[in-house]
């Protein structure tokens, strides 16, 4: 039974994390049909924001070393403006083009942001310690349990309510909401192209700074390939989910976490390394079966 | 006269491309420079790759992530069967009748590249009933699964480690070869009526719907087709280098075959090969410039990392200032005057019938 409830929660923290992610790229899919490569590169580089800019093997601790309200709201602002300056630079130009534009314009920003981090940071994986103690496992009814699992939870939840609070009651989200269902029509009414998308970006920049601090949390190291794990498999979350749904997002991301954690659990000694195969197997399967993913979205259908 | 001015229009596109890469390739092999013969190798590799990826991006229109795994499919297959027979024993552990006997090297090439085909008509199947962005993001799952099985495949493919001593047979002329069939077969498949049929459902999917097309099995037959010469490159690589690592077959390799089919204008034959070659020249003078060059006396040297950053951001202006790449996304054009085609002739008596009151 303890044991039962260990695999539930860690299936429930990865999921968090994914779904996480899942709805950082779905905020940006739903108004401008843009599926976001570099959106795991925003995580990476507000990792990276912790750290002196020096190409030496160890890491010296710039901002991280500050007191945490200051360390908190930096690696905020600095994953905001990243995002914001990205698709100032890089994806208003090409707005208007083919959503295979869009998406090939991203995975070169993702290129770009990470050598552009190899050529400052150095290659080589780094370890930073930062809130190291959040690992310390916590005993809740003889379940041993790390800190750093409740936050992860903790802090997705809280970022869920706000974002579903934030999209429901502020004029902004309205208007977001409405760009995502028709964007031309939104535009008609009234709602400013320009500022939308900006503000998805943002947010979006918020998720993924959340994140940046969960994973160098967790993993106590910074690599330039941090985020792409994270984010291959939040895109599956995303067609799974059914793309252009938040809903569909944030659970394709739980549901990706929880089989992962499954076939942690399930498979043999000897093929756990495989698991990630198996995975993407279940979510080809599903696909199969279910082609337009678990939460369809009418308006998402290509048009011509 | 007539008769071989219009056969040589039907193939002019493959015609000339062929021409221009065989006289370049005759020009570096009479410098007999041996460095430039490996440079002009790993590009002619590269283009192999770059057409195969247009085969089924080009005329589907729809963006795939995964064709690496294709590639690396190509490259440890024909491991498995060309190592010699000590060393397999000494690496592997392959079933015995690969393990016990060394195969010669075109059937293994072609062998390969079948499997490379046949596994992308496994995947395939599920993928291409999805819509365009979906298909392109599962087939980026497809590319995530193969990397971490093979990864993980120890017995066959030594994991995470580099596989040696795979016998090098590869230069210039073996891959110039394998270029010219890549855009022959290519191109003959454009012209057919599968590709015209695909082509068509990439200009207007309901369209196409509309007068009977079968777009998903239109697509498959483009991946399978397309993976094909995926795994011919992989091939190609491998016995090119002499070793193979999975780890060389990811996100990197998967960005720079695109970047190339992008510059170059994914919707033409011709943009794939220009857009290969113009990267592979790039990459080649940043790379100069990464070891360190003296022009005109000044020492000029760049950070490492250049390379990478260079074409990423040479991909990121042609995205912006010119989506359709450097060709626009046509083909050579022809230069020639065409004497009237019989169906022209019919064409016009047509309509000057129908003027007719």
């Amino acid at each position: 039974m303890t044991n039962l409830i260990q695999v539930a929660i860690d299936a429930l923290a990865l999921g968090s994390l994914y779904a996480l992610t899942a709805l950082g790229i779905g905020l940006i899919f739903g108004v401008m049909r843009l599926i976001n490569f570099a959106h795991g590169d925003f995580i990476m580089i507000g990792g990276y924001a912790l750290i002196v800019p020096s190409t030496a093997a160890t890491a010296t601790l710039f901002v991280g070393a500050w007191p945490v309200p200051f360390l908190v709201a930096t690696v905020f602002i600095v994953v905001i403006l990243l995002a914001l300056a990205c698709e100032r630079l890089a994806f208003r130009p090409v707005r208007s083009a083919a959503p295979s534009v869009l998406l090939i314009t991203s995975f070169a920003l993702s290129y770009f942001l990470e050598n552009a981090v190899i050529m400052i940071y150095g290659g080589r994986a780094k370890a930073v310690n930062l809130w190291q103690n959040l690992m310390d496992p916590i005993v809740i009814m003889g379940v041993r349990i790390p800190e750093l699992q409740i936050v992860t939870i903790g802090v997705t939840i809280a970022l869920l309510t706000l974002l579903v609070l934030f999209l429901r009651f502020t004029p902004i989200g309205v208007a977001m909401r409405a760009a995502s269902e028709d964007f031309r029509m939104a535009r008609l009414l009234g709602v400013r192209a320009n500022r939308v998308i900006a503000v998805a970006f943002a947010i979006s920049g918020v998720l993924a700074a959340a994140i940046s601090f969960l994973i160098v949390a967790q993993n106590g190291t910074l690599s330039f390939h941090m985020g792409s794990f994270l984010v291959l498999f939040a895109f599956v979350a995303t067609v799974v989910g059914g793309m252009g749904s938040l809903l569909g997002a944030a659970l394709g991301g739980f549901l990706v976490g929880i089989v992962s954690v499954i076939f942690q659990v399930i498979l043999p000694i000897g093929w756990r390394p495989d698991r990630d195969v198996w995975v993407y197997g279940i979510i080809l399967l599903v696909l199969l079966l279910r082609p337009t993913g678990l939460v369809k979205v009418k308006s998402i259908e290509e048009r011509a | 006269m007539t008769q071989a001015l219009r056969l040589l229009h039907a193939v002019w596109v493959p015609f000339v491309l062929i021409a221009i890469l065989t006289g370049f390739v005759l020009v570096v092999a009479l410098t007999g420079d041996v460095i430039l013969a490996r440079t002009v190798t790993d590009g002619l590799i590269r283009m192999v790759m770059v057409v195969g990826l247009y085969i089924f991006i080009g005329n589907s229109g729809v963006l795939a992530f995964g064709h690496i795994a294709f590639t690396m499919i190509g490259a440890y297959a024909t491991a498995w069967f060309t190592l010699p027979v000590l060393k397999k024993s000494f690496q592997l552990h392959l079933p015995a009748i690969l393990a016990e006997r060394q195969y010669p090297a075109i059937p293994s090439a072609i062998a390969s590249a079948l499997l490379a085909s046949l596994v992308a008509f496994v995947v395939g199947v599920p993928i291409m009933r999805l819509g365009g962005i979906a298909a392109s993001i599962a087939t980026l799952a497809v590319l995530g699964m193969f990397y971490t099985f093979y990864q993980n495949w120890g017995a066959w493919t030594m994991g995470a480690a580099t596989l040696p001593g795979i016998p090098i047979y590869v230069d210039m002329w073996t891959a110039l070869a394998w270029v010219a069939v890549a855009i022959v077969v290519a191109f003959t498949y454009q012209q057919s009526r599968l590709g015209l049929a695909l082509r068509a459902s990439r200009e207007d999917e309901f369209a196409a719907r509309a007068v009977g097309i079968n777009i998903w099995k239109q697509r498959l037959i483009a991946f399978v087709l397309s993976a094909f010469f995926m795994g011919i490159g992989g091939v190609l690589q491998a016995h090119f280098l002499g070793s193979i690592a999975v780890k060389n077959f990811w996100l990197g390799l998967t960005f720079v075959a695109l970047a190339m089919l992008i510059v170059g204008g994914q919707r033409s034959m011709t943009g794939a090969v220009t857009g290969a070659a113009v990267i592979s020249i790039i990459v080649e003078i940043l790379r100069q410039f990464e070891v360190g060059l003296t022009i005109a006396g000044v020492h000029v040297q760049l950070p490492l990392g250049s390379q990478e950053l260079g074409i990423a951001f040479l991909m990121l202006l042609i995205l912006i200032f010119r989506p359709s790449g450097i060709t626009g996304g046509r083909e050579i054009p022809w230069p020639f005057a065409l004497p009237p085609a019989p169906l022209n002739e019919l064409a016009s008596e047509v309509r000057a019938t129908s003027t007719q009151p």
